[in-house]
């Protein structure tokens, strides 16, 4: 029982005490009522992190924080470069899955009134869905993706040097070899640049709805009223398989026993074996960002179909799954560390070079989506986060509940009825949605409150879903 | 045997237990859980397939094994209907799949990645049961 060892540090923060084989202490920013409905075994999971070789400070969870495999989902990491460790299931199978937020300056009210078109053009354009590929690239171009990322996209004329510029890493991380991606993952790659997959990635045309801070507001170019698109998706099967292909080779190296579960096998990260995968990985990352690029390209070529004047800007564009080096103070100095988000999202605060000059007055902008049928909000970073949490915060609302849960208790009947209430439409499958609908999800409100009490975070805008497609 | 799988609680994933009165049968049983995931409803018998799969030991066989149907759905667009021949010796498989098109059908749920979360193959009694989580 790992939540009973779990003290209330003040009102938005708990941490289990270093013990036993544990390297640091677990601290997670939850209210009480989302710590009563965390599962015993997320924090398990935790505990597994605080193990691994050459983690600093803490092993944290976000609010949103839920059960995953091997690390949990809404966990960070933080490693020495010298003494630490990168772990392939740690990082996760959907590698940069992410999400974008594009904003316009169309009224809502014109949107609504095309919107049923819209959103079947949406469907007809952006292939989704199982095994439905987009159009099929040679490897060479999707080894040029592996390396470019979205800068591929600029050279081909899919994107704006601005789209560049908003986007995490401005789309494109470097040291990405594709020789250290296999063929069997450049092959499940090669029909999906462009392509949205199925399961919770989505498109959401969404509308301003509530805004907090309107300074902030004006500098992320979201104005009451207007249409925004969040896009949410990730590397497709190519990451997955990278993903597998890494998890296998590290195992047959070190064996499985020693790892704290097998689902967290590691290898050190200045190791061949540890620099493959961290090659391979950023591979992926870049697959990811294009492919969010490809699809935004796509949209915005279908709005200006629809109103020809209409003005789109990327707000940003961030990873839920990723690690990386980044700069953290530590003990007082600076220091690269490498940095593992797994469902969870990167949240600079004001001055921080990585980000945009427009925003780096305020802090980056972070965009935590609700659920199918609830907001998504807008939140800008902090120094704070970066104090606790190696200035990361949440990525979504979490699921409360399993898919089979879901499918039992819930029917088509409840969704259909909510989305009505709530005037909103969708395409895809009800009986998919019913998986997705925001009752096998935490309440993103209570998850927003506990992510910006405990200072990760400062509201800026809340948006509202009008036309949803999922995958 | 009466019942191949049963899935079971897990927030985030696909849970579930196969069974099987040998290695080989357990086995199979896991790749229709699998498939049962993709896809609920049957799938035709238009194409057949062979693969060969290796392993250190009876997880990581059958880890290797179901991504193999992951592989082959991304990179070949094929979705398995069943299993019509498979032989196990040591760690290493061999099957015939049959199975169709993915793009003949609609709205079928994607799998991320096998994973290795909670994964056992046993014999408990007479029988092999095996546990897998499914990112989803």
């Amino acid at each position: 029982m790992y939540k009973e060892k779990a003290k209330k540090i003040d009102k938005w923060m708990y941490e289990i005490p270093k013990e036993g084989d544990m390297n640091v202490p677990v601290r997670v920013f939850l209210s009480e009522k989302l710590f009563n409905e965390v599962e015993d075994e997320t924090f398990g999971q935790l505990v597994n992190v605080s193990k691994l070789p050459g983690i600093l400070k803490y092993s944290v969870g976000m609010s949103d924080i839920h059960l995953g495999y091997g690390f949990p989902i809404g966990g960070v990491a933080a490693f020495d470069l010298e003494k630490g460790i990168i772990s392939p299931g740690a990082t996760g199978f959907d590698i940069n899955c992410g999400v974008r937020l594009l904003a316009t300056n169309i009224p809502i009210k014109e949107f609504i009134k095309k919107r049923k078109e819209i959103l079947h053009d949406t469907k007809r354009t952006i292939p989704s869905g199982l095994g439905r590929g987009g159009k099929r690239y040679s490897k060479e171009i999707i080894k040029e993706v592996l390396v470019k990322g979205s800068e591929w996209a600029f050279e081909n004329k899919f994107a704006t040097k601005e789209d560049l510029e908003h986007t995490e890493e401005n789309g494109k991380i470097n040291g990405a070899n594709p020789e250290d991606v296999s063929d069997r993952a450049l092959s499940r790659g090669l029909p999906q640049l462009g392509t949205l997959g199925a399961g919770n990635h989505f498109i959401d045309f969404q509308v301003v709805d509530e805004i907090f801070d309107e300074k902030t507001a004006k500098v992320f170019g979201l104005e009451k009223g207007t249409l925004c698109v969040m896009i949410h998706c990730g590397s497709r099967g190519l990451g997955h398989q990278v993903a597998s292909d890494y998890i296998r080779l590290i195992e047959e190296k070190y064996g499985a026993e020693k790892f704290p579960d097998r689902e967290l096998g590691y290898a050190p990260i200045k190791s061949e074996l540890g620099k493959k995968y961290f090659s391979a990985m950023k591979c992926a990352v870049n697959f990811a960002f294009c492919n969010r690029q490809m699809i935004m390209y796509e949209i915005r070529e279908l709005l200006k179909r629809y109103y020809p004047n209409s003005k789109t800007n990327l707000v940003y564009d961030l990873a839920h799954n990723i690690s990386k080096i980044e700069k953290h103070t530590f003990n007082k100095t600076e220091k690269d560390l490498l940095i593992i988000r797994k469902g969870a999202t990167r949240c600079f605060g004001p001055e921080r070079k990585e980000i945009p000059v427009v925003y780096r007055k305020v802090g980056q902008p972070v965009i935590i989506p609700g659920s199918m049928s609830t907001p998504s909000f807008i939140l800008v970073g902090t120094k704070k986060a970066e104090e606790l949490s190696f200035a990361s915060s949440a990525h979504g609302a979490g699921r409360a509940h399993s898919r089979t849960w879901s499918h039992k208790t819930l029917d088509v009947k409840q969704i259909k009825a909510i989305l009505a209430k709530k005037d909103i439409i969708l395409e895809g499958s009800f009986k998919a949605s019913i998986e997705e609908s925001e009752f096998s999800y935490k309440d993103v409100e209570e998850v927003i409150d506990a992510t910006v009490n405990a200072g990760l975070g400062k509201k800026v805008a809340k948006l509202r879903p009008v036309a949803v497609m999922i995958g | 045997m009466k019942q191949r799988f049963i899935f079971l609680e897990h927030t985030a994933d696909v849970k579930f237990q196969a069974f099987g009165k040998n290695i080989e049968e357990v086995f199979e049983s896991s790749a229709l859980a699998l498939k049962e995931t993709i896809y609920k409803k049957p799938i035709q018998e238009k194409e057949e397939k062979e693969i060969e799969v290796k392993g250190q030991d009876f997880e990581s066989l059958l880890y290797n094994f179901l991504e193999e149907f992951l592989y082959l759905l991304d990179a070949e667009n094929f979705l398995l209907s069943k299993i019509k021949k498979i032989k196990i010796d040591k760690f290493k498989i061999k099957a015939i799949v049959i199975g169709d098109k993915a793009t003949n059908y609609e709205f079928a749920n994607d799998v991320k990645a096998i994973t290795y979360s909670e994964m056992f193959v046993k014999k408990i009694k007479d029988k092999y049961v095996a546990q897998v989580v499914l990112d989803v």
